[in-house]
């Protein structure tokens, strides 16, 4: 055991895992955190804190982890490139284990443009292949990137991203090798709705055999409305929604009820593909569905 | 002004390994003042190259030349027949637009710039954000990574995205702190400095 978490356990032991996101609030309080561990509790083996996601300014990633520990669920930390520098990263990951975090997902992170506060200025001293380099040699060699000795090593479970829905597509299963090789545990990917092209990505993965190197747990979003579909489709760069759903969410007549049942049916797909090991649900803003979609695909009861 | 330090031989050499005709091609603009690419450069770069090559018994060529400004096409369009004659240009100056990261990987990256073309920096490749060619910063300002893979593929390269690129040293770019002689054998002495005031 790597980091002795309960994902790890999970995906370790061959059960098709569960993960799910928790966006923390615009507050010096944990409180929102805190409720929404509770109301998901059981229905995710480990939940994903976001890191300032669209560079926008939120309770920290490592805080809100600590609330949801506290509440006796797992956290995710998503760690960015954006903010910290090579040394910030270091002594972050030794805080968090420290603090009782286990697992941690690398990436590289919004441009700050994103955000509101466009000003800033972005810091990617190292992007986030070279990240889990670095974390890597933390955990198993025992050594911080300088090369100074740890008395005790991060116990940590890594994970990165992975978006087969950006381009050159060509490359996104090179990119996704490069973060293998750098030590990623397990990898998140971008939401699917394109399952065709999601299925000619997994495709290549098998061919380099990635799969059995690594857990790929297929990223979801639940739609609320056909404008969040058509809003996705032509404003978030490196997504792909075919016409087809977002045709399903404007003809439908209760829209949450239909984006609820194409999330349930795109899991059920994701599940009989070889090679996938879990779902990672993303429903920003709409946890309460959570319970009900996982409790839908015959996939509560987590352990 | 961009400011340039010469990489080391021994870099220098892996990465003409194989190849038999080399231009060297220097610059009159930044690198000439800084002594890092000059002609002057240019001309003990050849030398050295073809010292090394005779005494480990290799079969090389090396040809040099030196343009006003390699960052200008206009300048570099008047050197294309040298360029065409060899099958490898060593530019001691920046062919690309550049950053001025003081480390130069362009020849990890197809003569593409990651430094000051993705607007994350990344070494590693495209970030999730790159969509049809464009970055996700601009839909108006073209991926760099996407022209990196291009080129690449134009140079019969594409091993090259495979490689995992470690975390590079930002010490010789502009946090390395203010400017400083790194070849004091070029620098004017204090005595002579002191000269000129009297003059
Ligand atoms: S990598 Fe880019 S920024 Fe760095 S020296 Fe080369 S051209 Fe300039
Ligand atoms: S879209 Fe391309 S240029 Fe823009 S940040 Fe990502 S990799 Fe860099």
């Amino acid at each position: 055991m790597r980091s002795g978490s309960n994902l790890e356990r999970v995906l370790e032991s061959g059960r098709f895992a569960v993960t799910a996101e928790i966006g923390p609030p615009r507050s010096a309080s944990s409180e929102a955190v805190r409720r929404k561990a509770r109301l998901l509790k059981g229905s995710a083996d480990a939940f994903n804190l976001t890191d300032n996601q669209t560079a926008i300014v939120r309770l920290s990633s490592m805080a809100s982890s600590v609330a949801c520990l506290q509440e006796g669920v797992e956290p995710v930390m998503q760690m960015t490139c954006r903010d910290r520098n090579r040394i910030a990263m270091q002594a972050d990951l030794l805080g968090a284990c420290s603090l009782g975090i286990r697992n941690v997902l690398c990436i590289s992170g919004d441009h700050q443009t994103f955000g509101n506060q466009k000003e800033a200025k972005n810091v990617w001293d190292i992007d986030p292949i070279q990240q889990l380099m670095v974390f890597r040699q933390m955990r198993d060699l025992g050594q911080t990137w300088g090369g100074d000795g740890l008395e005790e090593r991060p116990q940590v479970l890594l994970g990165a991203a992975a978006n087969p829905f950006a381009d050159p597509f060509e490359l996104r299963v090179v990119r996704l090798a490069k973060k293998v090789n750098a030590g990623a545990d397990f990898i998140q990917t971008q939401a699917i709705f394109d399952l065709d092209r999601f299925e000619r990505f997994m495709g290549m993965v098998r061919e380099r055999g990635l799969d059995r190197r690594t857990h790929i747990i297929a990223g979801v979003i639940p739609l609320r409305s056909a404008n969040a579909a058509r809003y996705m489709k032509a404003k978030v760069a490196g997504m792909r929604v075919p016409d087809e759903i977002v045709d399903r969410m404007s003809r439908a007549t209760d829209p949450k009820k239909e984006g609820a049942r194409i999330c349930v049916e795109t899991i059920d797909r994701l599940r009989a593909m070889e090679g996938v090991h879990g779902v990672h649900i993303m429903a920003i803003g709409w946890e309460e569905i959570v319970p009900e979609i996982v409790r839908e695909c015959g996939l509560d009861h987590r352990p | 002004m961009i400011i340039a330090e010469r990489k080391d031989l021994k870099q220098i050499t892996e990465m003409l390994e194989g190849r038999k005709r080399v231009l060297v091609a220097g610059c009159r603009s930044c690198v000439s003042i800084c002594h890092a690419g000059g002609e002057k450069e240019v001309a003990i770069m050849a030398e050295a190259l073809r010292l090394k090559a005779e005494r480990e018994g290799r079969e090389m060529e090396v040809s040099e030349v030196a343009v006003e400004r390699q960052c200008e096409k206009e300048w570099v369009r008047g050197i294309e027949r040298q360029v065409a004659a060899g099958d490898i240009v060593l530019s001691m100056a920046c062919v690309e637009k550049c950053g001025g990261c003081g480390d130069c990987v362009l020849h990890l990256t197809g003569g593409v710039c990651p430094i000051a073309r993705c607007a994350k920096s990344l070494l590693n490749g495209p970030c999730g954000g790159s969509q049809d060619g464009r970055c996700e910063v601009d839909r108006e300002t073209p991926c760099g990574w996407e022209q990196i893979y291009q080129s690449l593929g134009r140079l019969g390269r594409l091993d090259l995205l495979e490689v995992n690129i470690p975390p590079r040293s930002w010490l010789p770019s502009r946090s390395g702190g203010p400017r400083r002689t790194v070849r004091p054998s070029v620098a004017k002495g204090a005595e002579e400095r002191a000269a000129e005031v009297r003059r």
